[in-house]
């Protein structure tokens, strides 16, 4: 049956779309085959997510070779959500991609930015779904590489500096993941993961153990963009095409924190990397102090999309901060904040390029009272802004909900006053947009300026309303997050 | 119909407003229509509702599960009912006015204006009816962003700034002050946080897991959280949010969102402290002051205001001040009177607003000094004025009467000579603000060179210089029910004395 072969297929299709992209080159068939395959992982991935409700967990052989031989696929309720949220952006924002694509990007290089778009989408999925250690080290290649080269297509040159920028970093951190797994596998014989958590010796094991979990960390926190590595991000996401900033920005940095949640706390178990090593003080001094940081630079930023793009360190701070509690609570605030901000910020990404269409590099002194022309993308704006800053009703607030409550109940509540703050910082840079937006001084030519298209408009408020509806809704995000919290923890606190 | 299926009437009919209102926002005559529709059956619901709480059920209606473990849940208990019962009818009331005043001052944007207004309402309701502080919290802040874009209606750069006054302290206070204590109380109560009789924090207090100063910070953190109760220093964002089309001050900032903001903080003190809680520690006397100092300080500032609608707002915060104040004494008079003054309060300040406004729609007047000589061409709107202005200050036959005389008893029964000297104070100062108004309307001189003729909006009114009469007629009920309050103020006791049981 093609449905027991889904978890490989949701790989498959899109690595052997990407090449037949270029050799077809025409540019409808190429846009057409690309939103095929999207929305068919998109499906895909929905019934995996039906399949793990059901059966916990889902495993698929490569090749019928046995799992710790061969390589495994392994899905179970936390990467089945990373997996969903990657396929849906993905196919959202390719949904909205086109009238910006031909708007930034040369026409004689629109095959080649659809087909690392998908190259990038099997990457990141890949990441999601595989159970292999050296797998995952490929997949995370694989995405960084079209990644590199997706920021490079942006129309002003300093793109190809900051994907350079990201490119060396990028590299360094991949490096040091690749060293980590070298490791491990030294010190076990294996790449499957199960197959190391049961035999990776972490507290009476030699001295590599803690070498091997220090390259891991690091390795992650730079492709995570863990304050103070986050410097290749505010660059990257600014001068990358609109387009490739909204799918980055939504999915790349979440699944990095992805496989972050799945090393501590599946391989090396969060009693050796919290209890002997205190990873989980490092980590949330790093993200406190991130989060206050970057939401004061993000303050100060007039090019909207290095404005979004500080956020989004800080919003990651966020979610490293639920990591570092160890709590279920805390857990599922950083699962379901990694679901909900991937929307979140996808959205104003997506309002930020449906004004880039209109003025260009979208600056504050640009938009000015824009509201009058572009009434729907303003509206966006306001009501993802919202989203941003977390007020009820929207599903920014669902994780920094159960932050609060995990401060608390860690009796952490100084950390409590320090989230609150931020968002404070944070409905000071959003709100600094809105008002410039509806009631700012239009400049001279702006009379003709229009509303964006509505191919643009359509994904952007899909998007914003379901901002909406897993804030007031959250069975599905939060019930999840829950489940993968509980199965994370799943007898692994003691030492 | 069952308690619970009016009170999803209630709640749901100004989300069907805001569709309408969405539908029809080209048709004028229609898209009012539903919403007059919609807030007369809201407020009937409301009335029907109030009738089964009186009589002594508590109708539940739990909404969803808005995230695992807490739900926007909806109970009908006195506190609640009596302040959605004024919300719902004063909305009605206020739907007329703003129709009159939004056409004859043939304002922009209006279908966004009815939009948001319909919202705040609902917002307002599901605040006033919630049966947990999480419902509560939910409520409060679509009530904040809901307005905002009322607020800065007018999109000049003074509604901007105004603006960010209002929505920078409001949601400042609530996400900072507030969300901090609701998080607090449930860390303290073990993930309970619904609203019962008797208080929620009685039993960790008596496990030794509270302490007396805790108590009081808690309480800090709710009073000065709950900006919208506008407690000094936390005042700033009402006369900010003055720049508002005078329907919404009239509405939101003398009635809904203030009033969400003092009720809220009442509900906590009963609901969440227990008054016997407060009572036995006395953890909740600072507050006293601190309310008693707001209401002694806004009511000079008062004073100082020429703008008549800046007289008015000092004005709002000085009364809030006093439910604050009974909210604080934390014993029944106290309790009862400062839920009474909700209701009175309400009532007498919508009146003035309502006035404010006629008088800019007939005249463009804005200062109290311009407005000498104006009862000989509106005696209509100047009459309800000095009528509503009695029941502000407290003097018979205005319903304010009674509840300023249970909060001195209740300050005279906590023994604090000094907050019932104050109480007497500030309704002299009252006095002093207020009445020189209608008194130098119908006996003063009208200055030279603001003829009849000036603004050709009187002539399409109601004739005698009045402004149109769907401003009026609401006006005058308005004003007739500050009285009809004074001789009903019994059973509005009654009905509030179930709140105050220890």
């Amino acid at each position: 049956m093609i449905l027991d072969h889904l978890p490989v297929l949701q790989i498959v299709v899109p690595l052997l779309a990407a090449p037949l992209c270029v050799l077809v080159r025409e540019r409808a068939l190429v846009l057409s085959c690309a939103l095929a395959v999207c929305w068919s992982a998109f499906a895909g991935s929905l019934v995996l997510l039906a399949q793990t409700l059901k059966h916990r967990v889902i495993t698929y052989e490569m090749g019928n070779w046995p799992a710790p031989y061969g390589i495994e696929y392994r899905l179970d309720s936390l990467n089945t959500l990373v997996l969903v949220f990657v396929t849906a952006m993905a196919a959202l924002v390719l949904t909205y991609a086109p009238a910006s694509v031909k708007h930034e990007i040369p026409r004689n290089r629109h095959y080649l930015f659809y087909a690392t778009y998908l190259l990038c989408l099997t990457g990141l999925s890949g990441i999601a779904i595989t159970g292999d250690l050296f797998n995952l080290f490929v997949f995370l290649e694989i995405s960084s590489l079209s990644s590199y080269a997706l920021i490079s297509l942006g129309q002003h040159r300093r793109a190809l500096l900051a994907a350079f920028q990201y490119l060396i970093m990028g590299t360094i951190g991949a490096t040091f993941l690749l060293i980590g797994i070298g490791l491990i596998y030294q010190l076990t014989g294996s790449l499957n993961m199960s197959d190391i958590a049961a035999h990776l010796q972490t507290y009476s094991g030699p001295r590599t153990v803690v070498v091997a979990f220090a390259f891991v960390s690091v390795g992650l926190s730079i492709k995570m963009a863990l304050f103070p590595l986050h410097r290749w991000l505010p660059n990257a996401y600014a001068y990358a095409p609109s387009v490739v900033s909204c799918f980055i920005a939504a999915t790349s940095t979440k699944v990095s924190v992805y496989v972050l949640l799945r090393m501590v706390f599946t391989i090396f178990k969060p009693g050796f990397a919290f209890r002997t090593l205190q990873l989980d003080s490092g980590l949330m001094i790093l993200s406190l102090l991130g989060i206050m940081a970057t939401s004061f630079a993000a303050i100060y930023q007039d090019n909207l999309k290095r404005m979004l793009a500080y956020s989004s360190v800080s919003q990651i701070g966020y979610i490293v901060l639920g990591i570092s509690l160890a709590s279920p609570h805390g857990l599922t605030a950083a699962i379901v904040h990694m679901f909900n901000h991937a929307l979140i910020k996808g959205g104003l990404f997506m309002c930020l390029g449906c004004f880039a269409l209109r003025v260009g590099m979208p600056t504050l002194d640009k938009l000015q009272g824009i509201s009058h022309r572009m009434p729907y993308t303003a509206l966006a704006w306001s009501l993802g802004g919202l989203a941003l800053i977390g007020v009820p009703l929207t599903a920014g607030f669902v994780g920094k909900w159960y932050l609060l409550l995990a401060t608390f109940e860690s009796n952490y509540w100084w950390v409590a006053i320090f989230i609150l703050a931020s968002s404070l910082l944070s409905l000071w840079y959003v709100w600094r947009v809105v008002e410039a937006i509806y009631f700012g001084e239009p400049p001279a030519n702006s009379e003709e300026i229009k509303e964006a298209p509505w191919s643009m408009l359509i994904p952007l408020f899909v998007v914003i309303l379901a901002t909406f509806v897993f804030g007031i809704w959250t069975p599905f995000s939060a019930g999840l997050a829950r489940d993968a919290a509980s199965l994370l923890l799943e007898g692994t606190m003691t030492p | 119909m069952t308690g619970a299926g009016h009170m999803q009437l209630a709640l749901s009919l100004p989300l069907l407003a805001l569709v309408a209102i969405g539908l029809f926002s080209r048709r004028h005559n229609l898209r009012e229509a539903a919403h007059l529709a919609a807030a007369a059956s809201s407020s009937l619901n409301v009335v029907f509702l109030a009738v089964t709480v009186f009589r002594g059920a508590r109708p539940e209606y739990r909404l969803l599960e808005m995230i695992p473990g807490f739900s926007l849940a909806f109970r009908g208990e006195p506190l609640g009912i009596v302040f959605a019962l004024v919300a719902s009818v004063l909305w009605l009331a206020t739907v007329f006015y703003a129709i009159g005043y939004l056409r004859s001052h043939r304002e922009g944007h209006q279908a966004r204006f009815f939009a948001c207004f319909a919202v705040a309402m609902w917002a307002a309701l599901g605040a006033a009816l919630a049966a947990n502080l999480f419902t509560l919290f939910v409520f409060y802040e679509v009530l904040t962003i809901s307005t905002y874009p009322l607020v800065t209606h007018h999109g000049t750069p003074a509604a901007r700034a105004g603006g960010r006054v209002y929505m920078g302290i409001l949601l400042s206070a609530s996400i900072g002050l507030l969300l901090l204590a609701i998080v607090w109380t449930w860390k303290i109560t073990g993930g309970q946080l619904d609203f019962l009789a008797g208080g929620i924090l009685r039993e960790p207090f008596e496990a030794g897991r509270l302490a007396t100063w805790q108590i009081g910070l808690l309480l800090g953190l709710f009073a000065f959280g709950i900006a919208k109760a506008a407690l000094m220093p936390m005042h700033r964002w009402l006369p900010a949010a003055m720049v508002a089309p005078t329907p919404v001050s009239a509405l939101l900032h003398a009635v809904a969102v203030v009033k969400v903001g003092v009720f809220s903080l009442m509900k906590v003190v009963v609901y969440i402290f227990g008054l016997e809680l407060l009572s036995e520690t006395g953890a909740s006397l600072w507050l006293a002051y601190v309310a008693a100092a707001s209401v002694l300080l806004a009511s000079a500032v008062a004073l100082t205001k020429d703008n008549l609608k800046a007289r008015l707002a000092y004005s709002t915060v000085s009364q809030l001040g006093y439910v604050t104040l009974g909210a604080a004494l934390a014993n029944p008079a106290g309790v009862i009177g400062g839920s009474m003054h909700i209701a009175m309060h309400a009532v007498g300040k919508i009146t003035l607003f309502f006035c404010a406004g006629a008088i800019y729609v007939a005249t463009h007047k804005t200062e109290v000094s311009q407005m000498r000589g104006l009862g000989r061409r509106m005696p209509l709107t100047m009459v309800a004025f000095f009528v509503a202005s009695l029941s502000i200050i407290g003097i018979p036959p205005g319903g304010g009467a009674w509840s300023k005389w249970c909060l001195a008893l209740g300050s005279a029964e906590r023994q604090q000579p000094l907050l019932v000297a104050t109480l007497m104070l500030s309704s002299l100062l009252n006095i002093a603000y207020l009445l020189p108004i209608p008194v130098q309307a119908f006996w003063g001189t009208e200055p030279e060179g603001t003829g009849l003729h000036d603004h050709p909006v009187c002539l399409t009114g109601t004739g005698r210089g009045e402004a149109p009469w769907f401003c009026v007629i609401p006006l005058c009920l308005t004003a007739a029910g500050t009285v009809v309050l004074f001789f009903f103020a019994n059973q509005l006791y009654e009905a509030l004395a179930a709140i105050a049981v220890y």
